[in-house]
C-alpha cells in the first residue's frame, strides 16, 4: 500500500435499503409529535446547551429518522431539559417530552 | 432503463451538425495525457472520410483550467478565446470544433454571455485589439470533437474492421459511456441528447455494435473537479467521486469505458491505479483494470488502427484485455517501441494492477 498523502473520504450517502428504523418506529408510536418536526432549527438556535456542546435537537431528529443512532444519541446527554426549545417550536412539539422519550426508547441513561 | 422513453428525450436534443469545413482547436491537457487521440481523429476525418479540418500552430490553451481554478478572471479567458476566434476568422472558417470538453463548456459559456451582455463583447474586442491587433467573428457553429465522431459514426462503421463484438462469446462488447460534465450539464441544448441522457457516445458505441451499460452513477462526475484535484488537501474528494462510479459500475462488468473529455479519460484511468494501491481493489477481470478510451481511440480501434500507433500505451490501465475480446491483432513487443524503432524502458509495474 502506498501513502499518496490523500485518500478516500467516507461517503455520507444514506442507503435506504440498509437503514434500520426499528427504534425510530417505536419512538413514533410513543411520541407521534416527532413527525411534526420540519427541521426549521429554532430549537437548536435557542439551545443553551448547544452553545457549549454538540446538542442539536433538529440534527438529532434527522439522524434518528435515518437510522444513524450512533451519531445522534451522544449529544442528548448534554440536554438540561430547560425547555427553551419548546417555547420557540413553531409546530408546538413538546420537545422536553420528546427528548425524554428518545432517551427511554434508545435506553440512554 | 426504459429505452423508448430515452429515445424520445434524445430526439428532443438533436443538433444539426455541419458536415464539413472545420477549424480544429486542440486541447492543452489532452496533448499531454493521450497525445495520439487528436492525431488519430484528424487522420480519420481527413484521410478516411475526406473532410476538411484546418488547424494552426498559433493556437494556444483556452485558459479553462486556470479559469475554473480561480487563477484568471473570466475576462482574461474571454480574450484568449477571442484570439482563437480571430485565428479562425483569418483562416476563413465559420465552424469551430474543440477537442476538450472544458474548452467546449467555456466557449459556449462565453458565446452565451456575449449574447446577454454585448457591451462585454465590445470590451473584449477592444482588449484583443490592444493586445495583438486582431479582430474576430464568432463561429457560426461550435461543436465538440465527440459531436464530430457522432456525426460520422455511420461512415466510420462502414469501414469497421473490428466491430464491438466479443469474438469469444459472440456478444456485444459492454460499453460504459462517460460524458464530461461541461459537455451538456451547463447548456443541455448544446449536447446531443441533452444533459440527462446524452446520446453522443451511446450513439457512437451502438453504431459500432456495442452494448451500452446503464448503471446507477452513470451521470456522476468523474471527480476531476479542477480545485478538487489541483489542491492536494482536496484530492481525496476527487478520488472518492471516481471510487463511487467504479463501485456502481463494477457489478455490470463493463469491458471498456469511453469518454469525451480529456480530464475524465485521465482520471478514470489513473485513479484505478491509485485505488488499487490505496484500497487494494481492481475493477476489471483477472487483475486488470477497465480500459478507458476516448471516443476517437475507440473509433480508431474499430477501424483497424494499430493500438500502439495511436498511443494506447499512454494509458495506465492496460488495453490488452479489450483488444483480445475484439479480436484485434497486436504485437506486445511493440508496445514500448519508440517512433524511431528504439525500445523504450518498460514502466514500473504497480503492486496489484496488471499493466502488461
Amino acid at each position: 500500500m502506498i501513502d499518496f498523502g490523500y485518500g478516500l473520504t467516507p461517503s455520507s450517502a444514506i442507503d435506504l435499503d440498509k437503514m434500520d428504523r426499528t427504534h425510530f418506529e417505536i419512538l413514533i408510536r410513543r411520541e407521534p409529535d416527532v413527525l411534526k418536526c420540519m427541521a426549521c432549527g429554532s430549537c437548536a438556535a435557542s439551545c443553551t446547551a448547544g452553545v457549549y456542546t454538540t446538542m442539536n435537537l433538529r440534527k438529532g431528529i434527522l439522524l434518528l429518522s435515518r437510522g444513524q443512532e450512533k451519531s445522534a444519541l451522544e449529544q442528548f446527554r448534554s440536554c438540561m431539559l430547560c425547555g427553551k426549545c419548546q417555547l420557540v417550536c413553531p409546530r408546538g412539539i413538546n420537545t422536553r417530552n420528546l427528548i425524554l422519550s428518545i432517551l427511554k426508547t434508545y435506553s440512554i441513561q | 432503463m426504459i429505452y423508448e422513453g430515452k429515445k424520445r428525450i434524445w430526439s428532443d436534443y438533436q443538433k444539426e451538425i455541419p458536415d464539413d469545413h472545420w477549424f480544429f482547436a486542440r486541447s492543452c491537457i489532452r496533448q499531454n495525457f493521450n497525445p495520439g487521440a487528436e492525431n488519430t481523429m484528424l487522420d480519420i476525418v481527413r484521410n478516411k472520410l475526406g473532410k476538411d479540418f484546418y488547424e494552426t500552430k498559433y493556437h494556444t490553451t483556452c485558459g479553462g483550467i486556470a479559469y475554473h481554478s480561480d487563477v484568471i478572471p473570466q475576462e482574461t479567458a474571454m480574450t484568449i478565446i477571442a484570439r482563437h476566434f480571430a485565428l479562425m476568422t483569418e483562416a476563413g472558417y465559420k465552424n469551430m470544433v474543440v477537442s476538450c470538453v472544458t474548452s467546449f463548456g467555456l466557449y459556449s459559456e462565453i458565446l452565451e454571455t456575449w449574447k446577454e451582455f454585448p457591451e462585454l463583447k465590445a470590451k473584449i474586442q477592444q482588449n484583443l485589439w490592444d493586445a495583438c491587433r486582431k479582430e474576430f467573428d464568432t463561429p457560426e457553429y461550435l461543436a465538440h470533437s465527440s459531436d464530430i465522431m457522432y456525426k460520422y459514426r455511420y461512415p466510420m462503421s462502414e469501414q469497421a474492421k473490428y466491430p464491438l463484438t466479443n469474438v469469444h462469446t459472440g456478444k456485444p462488447i459492454r460499453v460504459v459511456e462517460h460524458i464530461g460534465c461541461h459537455y451538456a450539464k451547463m447548456f443541455p441544448s448544446k449536447g446531443v441528447g441533452g444533459a440527462e441522457y446524452p446520446y453522443v457516445l451511446s450513439g457512437l458505441a451502438e453504431a459500432f455494435g456495442g452494448e451500452i451499460v446503464d448503471y446507477p452513477e452513470r451521470r456522476h462526475c468523474c471527480g476531476f473537479g479542477f480545485r478538487q484535484y489541483l489542491v492536494k488537501a482536496n484530492r481525496g474528494y476527487s478520488l472518492s467521486n471516481t471510487y463511487k462510479k467504479f463501485e456502481s459500475m463494477e457489478p455490470y462488468k463493463p469491458d471498456v469505458i469511453i469518454t469525451n473529455c480529456p480530464g475524465c479519460n485521465y482520471f478514470l484511468d489513473r485513479w484505478q491505479y491509485v485505488l488499487s494501491e490505496t484500497n487494494g481493489k481492481v475493477y476489471g477481470e483477472n487483475g486488470y483494470g477497465i480500459p478507458v478510451l476516448s471516443s476517437e481511440e475507440l473509433a480508431a480501434l474499430v477501424m483497424g488502427y494499430d493500438p500502439w500507433t495511436i498511443g494506447l500505451q499512454m494509458h495506465q490501465v492496460a488495453v490488452e484485455p479489450l483488444l483480445d475480446k475484439m479480436g484485434i491483432k497486436y504485437d506486445p513487443a511493440k508496445k514500448y517501441e519508440g517512433a524511431n524503432g528504439k525500445q523504450l524502458p518498460k514502466p514500473q509495474a504497480p503492486t496489484l494492477l496488471k499493466c502488461y
